[in-house]
């Protein structure tokens, strides 16, 4: 056997494992959705979007998870966009290139992978107790914004990255102050990779369960939230507690919830594909 | 040296020569006194010292990494952001240190616009590209806005290709039209002096013509400095040249002697193609 023969061994041999390795991962994935809309799409229902929970399997809703999911989601927007984009232009833009500042990038990075149960007790040390919020949904946004508020800084930074210097050059040889280099040619420039960043930060957010269990959200809540301090319950909470119960109704409720938790999280990351892509065909250099 | 290399330089039709060369009734524009440039520890320019009278044109040349384009922008403190630099010595603009504490960079830029090697428009409609440098510094009158972009435009010999289209993407210009709207948005905020960084480099010989031709007329108005890798370009278009080799000015003066009677060896072997 020559080398050639070899090499196209090699390749096939290469190319076969990659087709195994992707399916194996598409079968399963689609094994366990298959799976869980085969349980939960006969509880879907328009009662089932608009009840309470109740002690009864069959007439148990999830109107106070959704409802608290999307206060949640809400107020996590509003607190981590401003904060993980400023902090983003900041160091990308104006932070000195220096040991400070190198520093600083790799914590944000390793920020980024810390267990978001750790951040739970982050919070539930700084707000829940310290700040005495209480099992609230300022508390619990406050703490998914402190989870998601390195990816949403790492991914402003690579998107600002990724403007080309000819544009900042043009800018400035005009005569343009920096931040107005900034707010009229770099942020516009770069806007689909930030906001393409933050949607995949918040629907990681929307899948949380761990850090909210620890700051309060496992807890019987009748009635949907009205204002930011009242206690709450999102839809991965409510799934949890579901599937921890004995009852096979409230496995099969769970399932339900888990349709529409996938939903919104493919609808939101739908759009961030969908931003990234008219963005990008906008700006060709 | 020998007269047969220098009889193969381009006899330049469009260009008065000698006669305009340093005129005494023309005040001196841009100045460079004993300037150094370091990056870090590397120095890019060694004590160079040169005067630019108004409306001139003058050539910088040189062979690549020759720091041509380091000292030209060093007239709109462009280097000032770029990592490690630092410099000595002086560069006065109308007699005035542009150095100077008091000097703020915006203004200075205001006053001293830059065409770039690559064609750079911002990726806006051609109005809103040529608007740019009036709207940063607060105008308001759409009108004025609109008069200047015209004539920016109609100055940059743009205006008759794109009557029509102001409203169109500027990326959707070809190379030569968007290299003429960068200098359309340039003059639009009324500079006094033009930095052109190789403006020709990215583009095809006719585009390039009338670049060089616009340049031409631009004189009348401008001080302008451009860097070129294009011998004939610099006789074509330059009232002077400067000849700039590693970090020192070798020869500076009147174009048409540096191109036809150099007075250093390594001038005449730079441009007649030898090293380079």
């Amino acid at each position: 056997m020559n080398n050639a023969k070899i090499n196209r061994i090699k390749d096939k041999v290469f190319k076969y494992t990659g087709i195994i390795a992707s399916i194996s991962g598409i079968v399963i994935l689609s094994i366990f959705i298959g799976f869980v809309i085969y349980m939960g799409v006969q509880r879907l229902s328009w009662d089932f979007i608009v009840q309470l929970p109740s002690r009864f399997a069959e007439e148990s809703g999830i109107y106070t998870a959704w409802m608290g999911t999307v206060w949640i989601m809400v107020f996590t927007t509003f607190i981590s966009f401003p904060l993980g984009v400023g902090a983003g232009i900041y160091l990308e833009e104006y932070g000195d290139k220096n040991r400070w500042s190198s520093f600083l990038e790799i914590n944000i990075a390793n920020l980024a992978s810390v267990p978001s149960i750790i951040y739970g007790l982050l919070g539930l040390g700084v707000f829940v107790r310290m700040m005495q919020m209480g099992n609230s949904i300022l508390a619990g946004s406050l703490t998914l914004s402190l989870l998601i508020l390195p990816i949403i800084i790492v991914s402003t930074r690579e998107a600002i990255k990724a403007v080309p210097s000819s544009i900042r050059d043009a800018s400035n040889a005009l005569g343009a102050s920096k931040w107005q280099t900034i707010w009229h040619q770099i942020l516009p420039a770069s806007f689909g990779g930030i906001l393409t960043g933050v949607i995949l930060a918040l629907s990681r957010a929307i899948g949380e369960t761990a850090p909210l269990i620890v700051v309060g959200a496992l807890v019987y809540v009748p009635f949907a939230p009205q204002n930011p301090l009242d206690e709450f319950t999102v839809l991965p909470v409510q799934i949890y507690n579901w599937v921890s119960r004995p009852q096979e109704e409230f496995v099969i409720n769970a399932a339900a919830a888990i349709i529409v938790l996938l939903g919104i999280t493919f609808i939101m990351n739908g759009i961030a594909v969908y931003l990234r892509n008219k963005w990008q065909s906008k700006l060709e250099w | 040296m020998d007269s047969e290399t220098t009889s193969k330089q381009p006899k330049t039709s469009n260009v008065e020569t000698t006669s305009e060369m340093n005129p005494d009734n023309r005040s001196l524009k841009l100045q460079a006194k004993n300037v150094d440039v370091f990056y870090d520890d590397f120095q890019a320019i060694k004590k160079i010292s040169l005067d630019i009278v108004e409306k001139s044109i003058t050539a910088f040349i040189g062979p690549s990494g020759c720091g041509k384009s380091t000292f030209l922008r060093l007239f709109n403190r462009m280097n000032d952001n770029i990592d490690g630099f630092h410099m000595n010595g002086n560069i006065l603009i109308d007699n005035k240190n542009i150095y100077d504490e008091s000097i703020k960079v915006e203004e200075l830029r205001k006053k001293v616009g830059m065409v770039f090697q690559k064609p750079n428009p911002f990726p806006k409609s051609i109005y809103e590209n040529v608007a740019y440098g009036l709207r940063i510094q607060g105008v308001k009158d759409e009108e004025f806005i609109e008069n200047r972009v015209i004539e920016s435009l109609k100055q940059a010999t743009l205006y008759s290709e794109i009557e029509n289209n102001l409203e169109k993407q500027a990326l959707s210009l070809s190379g030569g039209q968007q290299q003429r709207l960068c200098i359309a948005r340039a003059l639009a905020v009324k500079p006094s002096v033009l930095l052109m960084d190789e403006p020709t480099s990215a583009l095809d010989p006719i585009s390039s013509g009338k670049i060089e031709d616009l340049i031409h007329e631009l004189k009348k108005e401008f001080t302008i400095v451009i860097v070129t890798h294009n011998m004939q370009q610099a006789a074509r278009v330059s009232d002077n040249t400067a000849f700039l080799y590693m970090g020192n000015l070798i020869e500076y003066g009147d174009t048409q002697k540096i191109f036809t009677n150099p007075e250093k060896d390594r001038t005449q072997n730079y441009i007649t193609g030898r090293f380079g």
